[in-house]
């Protein structure tokens, strides 16, 4: 057998591998252009509802904006050196901070207690995750209004408090319970769609690592801290994040049940927002803060993101 | 600034903030030039936009603009009613204003006329009424279109003129051992400290409450009190609207005595209670005209005038008024048809649910189709009395700007150690500069 040169194998390989690079550069397209038509309407969609009326904010922040008169006219950056001075916008941010801390507290802390108690095989699981999972359905509007009148001060939560003795405080005109009773509201409405996503990593966790645990002598605390949370950790991350964004722009609870009172202290920033936009009809200045709000939102999305290397399993 | 560019602005505007900044719609386009003066080449299309969805004025109002239509085939080919209901209102017109959409006609309530008026919103319906032939502009009442002119020029029209009284569910005062307000009246002791005596008797013990003022007091203090602090003498701010007089003695006296009957009397309900006359769980209701519709046979009730204060008898009226937006595509047709839909004949048709500002119509026939539950003697008295020597309630050329200060500041009274006389000052420090304009 005579070997043949090595150069001329390399070249008929080539020429094979050129055929079949060209063949596949031709798959690749289509693959491409398949995989555009599928994403087009939506990257037209962020495009044309999100980064061009976007686009638009930060122009009309730059002017003042009074569209009842019909004035608009330059004015550079003192929307935002107003916005710097403005203790009502501080006070805002701060609220909204508020309302996000305890937001996140309560709805994940109260998901993942039903995730764990519903991933157990018990009876009536079903019937208990259907009734949490409910609300979600239910139209925020429909929700908040039910809920206003169970919270009112003669309403029906503090007409069965007063059965047993108690009188409750009045909800939402007190300055301590308003942004708490409006939390509770919103946990209630959101935490069924926490509970599923938990729901559904806390079933992926596969069973052999658990079961080696607590071979090895752990206890279901120890399995749960070592075992089950860090390989749900993306969910939670998501979690975190998905209900972050939604609480930095509440609106339709702080609207129907407080208008933002008792005095500003559950005036949170984005309700600012609308009622200095539609309200004072000063467009300018709502977008002046709309963009702040962007940032604000942008940076607690990143800094949440980046921290994932610290504790999100399998993270890199 | 063009139209179009106006609806560019806006939509997009709009659309982005009310996301948090970040996503909904930019759509835009038309070409709208708006605020035409311009004769149209052909009939044209009117939209009037307004708070009531109510299917009766409907009615009435399609059967107006359909006679006008006949009448004048080559002017307007239709005209549609368009309700935004729900408190916001007003931002939604505004809204619609701002974007390039304006409607040709609009309603407006008396605490926003002079916004309205004052910002150029709303087109010079003088000329128009004035050439019309049969309109007897002389015959409305005198005071009724006071916030809807400036400089001598008429900018609305108010076509519910409706004065303020006191829905009396007699059931309950009689279950509280209390009198009847007819016989206070009689002997000349129907004052608002005993009405809150009665309203005080009535929800001591109960699950009822004693006394609702017309809205929210506590959101829409405007709304709910600017026809009481008048029995005091009191007013918000200056005539002129320039220097605020919510720290004058009259002003504080009110609100402390209001402040009283919540947290010492109990006779009106705390914060974000819940109560409604028509379930029978109100003893006095301070309201007008319209509630009476909703009102049954279930209990025995009395609609009368408002008691006296400290300044005596003081009729308030509230209005709704009408008028054509400037900036509309066809200011001056618009106005051709409200001079027909508010001329003498017409509003007799919208007395049958509003009562009218015309003189002429103030008559107890009229008014028994706007109000059938009310007897001759409720409308002859509460009403139509009333309406012909009642005052306007209050608005401001800024009114969008003050409502949500003075809000926050009202807070700091709306608890048990509230202070008035502190109170007071420090919203007038709050609103002076928009005030001030």
């Amino acid at each position: 057998m005579t070997a043949e040169p090595l150069g001329a194998t390399d070249r008929k390989v080539g020429r094979t591998t050129g055929r079949r690079s060209g063949s596949s550069k031709r798959l690749a397209r289509i693959d491409a252009a398949v995989g555009l038509s599928f994403a087009a309407p939506a990257v037209i969609g962020v495009l044309v509802l999100g980064l061009v009326p976007f686009g638009y904010v930060i122009w009309y922040s730059l002017h003042d904006w009074s569209p009842l008169i019909g004035e608009f006219n330059w004015i550079g950056l003192d929307n935002f050196t107003r916005l710097i001075a403005d203790d009502t916008v501080w006070s805002s941010f701060l609220t909204t901070f508020k309302y996000a801390a305890l937001l996140m507290v309560l709805n994940i802390t109260l998901a993942l207690g039903l995730a764990v108690l519903l991933n157990q095989k018990l009876r009536g699981t079903t019937t208990f995750r259907a009734f949490f999972f409910s609300p979600v359905i239910v139209s925020a509007v429909a929700w908040v209004l039910v809920w206003n009148y169970l919270v009112a001060a003669n309403g029906g939560i503090n007409g069965a408090l007063a059965t047993i003795g108690i009188q409750g405080p009045n909800w939402l005109r007190d300055p301590t319970w308003a942004l708490v009773t409006v939390v509770v509201i919103q946990v209630f409405k959101g935490v069924g769609m926490n509970m599923i996503l938990f729901l559904a990593a806390l079933q992926n966790v596969p069973a052999e690592l658990k079961e080696a645990a607590r071979i090895d002598g752990a206890r279901p605390s120890r399995v749960f801290r070592s075992i089950t949370l860090p390989l749900i950790s993306p969910t939670i991350l998501l979690v975190v994040m998905i209900t972050t964004i939604g609480a930095m722009d509440v609106f339709v609870p702080i609207q129907i049940l407080t208008q933002g009172g008792p005095g500003r202290s559950t005036t949170v920033i984005s309700y600012l927002l609308y009622r200095t936009a539609f309200e004072q009809q000063d467009f300018g200045y709502a977008s002046a803060i709309g963009v702040v709000l962007f940032v604000v939102v942008l940076v607690l999305a990143a800094l949440q993101w980046s921290s994932r290397k610290r504790w999100v399993h399998d993270e890199v | 600034m063009t139209g179009s560019m106006n609806r560019r602005r806006f939509l997009a505007a709009a659309a982005s903030l009310s996301a948090g900044a970040m996503v909904l719609a930019a759509c835009s386009g038309g070409d709208d030039a708006g605020g035409g003066g311009d004769a149209p080449d052909g009939p044209v299309e009117l939209r009037m936009v307004m708070w009531s969805a109510n299917e009766g004025h409907h009615e009435i109002f399609n059967q107006i603009a359909d006679a006008y239509i006949a009448e004048n085939p080559d002017l307007v080919s239709a005209v549609s009613f368009e309700p935004l209901t729900g408190s916001g209102y007003v931002n939604a017109l505004t809204t619609q204003i701002a974007g390039g959409d304006a409607p040709d006609l609009a309603w407006v309530s008396e605490a926003n006329a002079a916004q309205f008026v004052q910002s150029g919103v709303l087109y010079n319906l003088q000329p128009t009424f004035s050439e019309t032939e049969g309109y007897e502009i002389d015959d409305l009442l005198d005071g009724a279109i006071d916030v809807w002119s400036a400089d001598g020029e008429i900018y609305g029209y108010p076509f519910s003129n409706s004065p303020f009284g006191v829905y009396v569910n007699n059931d309950l005062l009689a279950a509280a051992g209390q009198p009847n307000p007819r016989d206070l009246m009689a002997s000349g002791e129907w004052t608002w400290d005993t009405a809150m005596e009665i309203a005080a008797a009535v929800a001591d013990g109960t699950s009822t409450t004693g006394f609702q003022p017309s809205d929210d007091p506590f959101t829409n203090w405007n709304s709910a009190l600017g026809a009481m602090w008048m029995s005091w003498g009191a007013a918000p701010w200056s005539e002129d609207g320039t220097e605020c007089t919510f720290d004058s003695p009259e002003m504080v006296e009110f609100f402390d005595w209001f402040h009283s009957q919540i947290y010492d009397t109990g006779a009106v309900a705390e914060p974000g209670a819940e109560f409604d006359f028509a379930s029978g769980q109100v003893g006095l209701r301070l309201s007008q005209l319209s509630s009476s519709t909703g009102l049954g046979d279930d209990f025995a009730w009395d609609f009368v005038p408002m008691p006296d204060g400290p300044a005596g008898t003081v009729p308030v009226v509230g209005q709704g008024g009408v008028g054509v937006v400037a900036r509309g595509d066809n200011p001056q047709v618009a106005a051709d048809f409200l001079a027909y839909f508010t001329n003498p004949e017409n509003s007799a048709l919208l007395a049958q649910f509003f009562p009218p500002p015309r003189e002429s119509l103030l008559t107890v026939e009229t008014l028994s189709a706007a109000a059938p539950a009310l007897t001759e003697e409720q409308i002859q008295g509460t009403v139509i009395d009333q309406a012909l020597v009642g005052v306007t309630k209050v608005g401001h050329v800024n009114m969008s700007e003050i409502a949500d200060p003075v809000r926050v500041g009202l807070d700091a009274l709306w608890v048990p150690e509230g202070d008035a006389a502190t109170v007071m000052p420090a919203i007038c420090e709050a609103i002076s500069d928009s005030l001030a304009g």
